[in-house]
């Protein structure tokens, strides 16, 4: 992955749910500081997971980093609790907009600058309206009732409340209009350019991700199957078969004709 | 005609420190969820507190002070050692563990401090009424609702603007949520837990002011449960409106009432009206229904 240096350096987990569920079989990620990262995958791959396992908010869950290890700076933080691992920088955005519903906009931004040490909270809104100026409108609007769109600027903007160094993206684009989605990635790369912020991004859209993220993993079943710079994954056929949904001529495929299990097959051993 | 407003007015002020100890009880079931039934006791204990500190020679709102403080201490005493273990249990248990607590407190105060009513002597605010217009208001009572009412203000805006209780806000909202940004599930209800033991604590010392302390107060604290029903469990304003109106309430059927039904239809009514109140609206007047965008 080049010289740069790594802010997060995930190795081999393994992680299980109720001390039973095997889900995350192996997994080995690395984030370099200031750098995109884009986590590839089906439904039920584990790519939530290993957010969570990140964020320690699998705790929550049941969860358990049952083997390997999580590397955050140089520091273990896998056996941390969740506040802990907040307090060192790494904030997760949840999946799913999850707003706090009662508050309004701008209150919410207030909840993410309660882990801040330097800076007023002041600034901190002034920073998050820079980039969200949709937000500073709506700033007095309950949550639970603006858009899907400006819900998914509050949570983001709720996390750069938080001054992280990383943060962990959950499916950003999940429900949202093509033009939201541009601009909600748009503004989340001037995120990384401008304030540094390094990221890891889960995505089911994964052309847009590709275009977004320099580098990106694959997970399948609980493990991780492919990894490369996103130019060359662009040119992989297996993914241009069935993540972009594009055939070796360029066409779109039949669905009849797959028989990718035995595909997939090859990548696990 | 005099009648009716001077129970009117006796009512609103009573009300006004329902609605403190309702406070306490709607920000405990607004940040985790638990109903808290060892209320009454925490207001009893309050009460008792407070008189401990007065009887010392100890000035009222000093000793109203250390009420508050001691009412921090065992709060958080209270989440750490019995109800942090049962994060993440059935709510039912945690409720029965609130039920369990109150049995404990009532039995731990009959221990200290015995059975006897105890009065605040000497009296700390003149026993004669004053009078507006062409009502009498009991100095007690008007001094206890303006008391209650301040207090009641302070944890208001401690909630609504300090970053503690945005997250305290935040936590009832989205647990996890809060958590992703490094708000603490169980700071939260350490905090929620000291702020009702302040909150009835304080209460319980101006109920004792007015009646006299004694276990009945316990009591008292518990008609606090039709107030947070009739506001809606979770909302702040609710338990203004539900405090005042059961207050309200209770007098009425002490005034007019008692005559029909002898002995008790004052404590009775404000149950009876909130098991009738259930029917028509579930949720109390401002209870949250979930937000659902179309």
């Amino acid at each position: 992955m080049g010289a740069a240096e790594t802010i997060l350096n995930i190795n081999n987990i393994e992680v299980k749910y109720h001390e039973v569920i095997l889900v995350l079989k192996g997994v080995s990620i690395e984030v370099p500081r200031g750098g995109i990262v884009a986590l590839l995958g089906a439904n039920g791959a584990g790519k939530s997971t290993t957010l969570k396992s990140i964020s320690g908010l699998l705790k929550v869950e049941v969860g358990e980093v049952t083997d390997g290890a999580i590397e955050f700076e140089g520091v273990m933080i896998h056996k941390k609790t969740a506040v802990e691992i907040a307090k060192m920088g790494i904030i997760q955005v949840i999946e799913g907009r999850r707003v706090f519903e009662h508050l309004t906009v701008e209150e919410n931004l207030k909840v993410g600058a309660h882990l801040r040490k330097t800076g007023s909270v002041k600034d901190g809104l002034e920073l998050v309206y820079h980039y969200f100026p949709r937000l500073r409108e709506k700033r007095s609007e309950t949550a639970g009732f603006v858009s899907g769109g400006e819900q998914q600027m509050t949570v983001v903007g709720r996390a750069l409340m938080t001054e992280p160094k990383l943060v962990l993206l959950d499916e950003p684009s999940m429900g949202l209009a093509p033009m939201l989605i541009h601009e909600i990635f748009n503004i989340l790369m001037r995120l990384n350019k401008e304030e540094k912020i390094s990221i890891l991004l889960v995505e089911q859209n994964v052309k847009l991700a590709l275009n977004v993220a320099p580098y990106a993993y694959v997970m399948e079943t609980g493990r991780i199957v492919m990894d490369d710079v996103s130019e060359k994954l662009k040119e992989n056929e297996d993914i241009k078969d069935f993540y972009l949904g594009l055939s070796e001529k360029g066409k779109t495929k039949s669905f009849a004709e797959v028989k990718h299990y035995k595909r997939r097959k090859r990548w696990l051993t | 005609m005099e009648l009716f407003f001077m129970t009117l007015t006796t009512g609103i002020m009573v009300g006004g420190i329902y609605a403190l100890v309702a406070l306490g009880w709607v920000l405990i079931y607004k940040c985790s969820g638990v109903l808290n039934l060892a209320m009454g006791e925490l207001t009893l204990f309050g009460a008792y507190v407070t008189i401990y500190f007065y009887a010392m020679g100890v000035p009222f709102v000093v000793s109203i002070l250390f009420t508050l403080v001691i009412g921090i201490i065992l709060g958080i005493l209270v989440e750490r050692i019995f109800l942090d273990k049962l994060i993440g249990e059935p709510i039912l248990a945690v409720i029965m563990v609130t039920v369990g607590l109150s049995f404990f407190f009532k039995g731990l105060i009959e221990f200290i401090w015995g059975t006897d009513t105890r009065v605040f002597t000497p009296a700390i605010f003149s026993l004669k009424p004053f009078t507006v217009g062409f009502l009498k208001i009991s100095t007690v009572y008007f001094w206890s609702f303006v008391l209650a009412i301040v207090l009641f203000l302070v944890f208001v805006a401690f909630f609504k603007y300090t970053r503690w209780g945005l997250s305290m806000q935040a936590t009832a909202d989205d647990e996890t949520a809060a958590l992703s940004l490094g708000v603490s599930a169980r700071f939260v209800y350490a905090a929620s837990w000291a702020i009702a033991f302040m909150a009835a604590g304080v209460g319980g010392a101006l109920l004792g002011n007015i009646n006299g302390v004694n276990i009945s107060i316990g009591y008292l604290g518990l008609l606090v449960l039709p107030a947070v029903v009739l506001g809606g469990l979770n909302s702040v304003p609710g338990a203004v409106v539900g405090g005042i109106t059961i207050g309200v309430l209770q007098n009425f059927a002490g005034t007019y009432l008692d005559a029909f039904f002898p002995g008790g239809v004052k404590e009775i009514f404000p149950f009876a009206f909130m098991a009738v109140f259930l029917l028509f609206m579930p949720y109390g007047f401002w209870g949250w229904v979930k937000i659902e965008r179309m």
